[in-house]
């Protein structure tokens, strides 16, 4: 039940997988963030997102998360799966699961995943319009790290 | 020797995700200030490092036999 929790795949993600990997008997809740791919951003339209990841540093970061989760949450279980590759709209790209005993941890503590993976995972997209390409970066506004890094989470 | 990794728009501009550089002993900025030199089309201002798959400062010494990733700003999720 323990391996596998934090994961990078080239392959669909199986969302009730990544339920019942953190289902717990003390667990009264469980939140899934499902993260897909959108068409439409700042009017432009995406046909297609490639994703590339740092997998083992990705890994060592999602273990960091968790243990930042455990500090403030000490009762949470919690999955992490990121797929690479090319995917195509309303692909799943990402999906954190999380239990708690009660509900409303499960969804702080989801929430909080997400914006440290939007942190300090490494991992990047690629958007394909339909005249060009780029690397998408930067989109909490949070570089340049003044301190070559980001800051860790209080 | 120390290996580089290059990763998304970094890969596509140097052409190649890895290479193995003669500059263990040297800090991060030194490292990043070499291959800025050597490759003008690399740029390393607003990059991330981490060393064998740690975040790293600029004045982190890399030692032979270390990992460099060169990380550029993150999009996942």
């Amino acid at each position: 039940m323990q391996e596998n929790k934090f994961e990078i795949v080239d392959q669909p993600i199986d969302v009730e997988a990544m339920r019942a990997k953190v289902m717990d008997r003390n667990a009264g809740a469980v939140t899934l963030f499902i993260g897909t791919v959108r068409e439409m951003t700042k009017g432009k339209k995406t046909l297609s997102l490639q994703y590339e990841a740092y997998a083992p540093m990705a890994i060592k970061m999602f273990e960091q998360i968790e243990r930042e989760i455990l500090e403030q949450w000490p009762d949470v279980r919690l999955a992490i799966t990121h797929r690479v590759g090319l995917l195509a709209i309303s692909d799943i790209a990402v999906v954190i699961a999380v239990s708690s005993p009660h509900r409303k941890v499960a969804y702080e503590a989801n929430e909080f995943a997400i914006e440290r993976i939007k942190q300090i995972v490494p991992i990047w997209k690629k958007e394909h319009w339909e005249d060009g390409t780029a690397w998408i970066g930067d989109q909490l506004e949070n570089v340049p790290y003044p301190n070559g890094r980001p800051e860790e989470a209080e | 020797m120390i290996s580089i990794l290059f990763f998304a728009q970094l890969q596509e501009s140097m052409g190649q995700a890895q290479m193995e550089v003669p500059l263990a002993g040297k800090t991060v900025a030194e490292v990043k200030a070499w291959l800025e030199k050597e490759y003008p089309l690399l740029s390393l201002a607003q990059v991330m490092t981490a060393v064998n798959e740690e975040f790293a400062r600029d004045q982190t010494i890399v030692n032979e036999g270390d990992q460099v990733a060169f990380i550029p700003p993150i999009s996942g999720g």
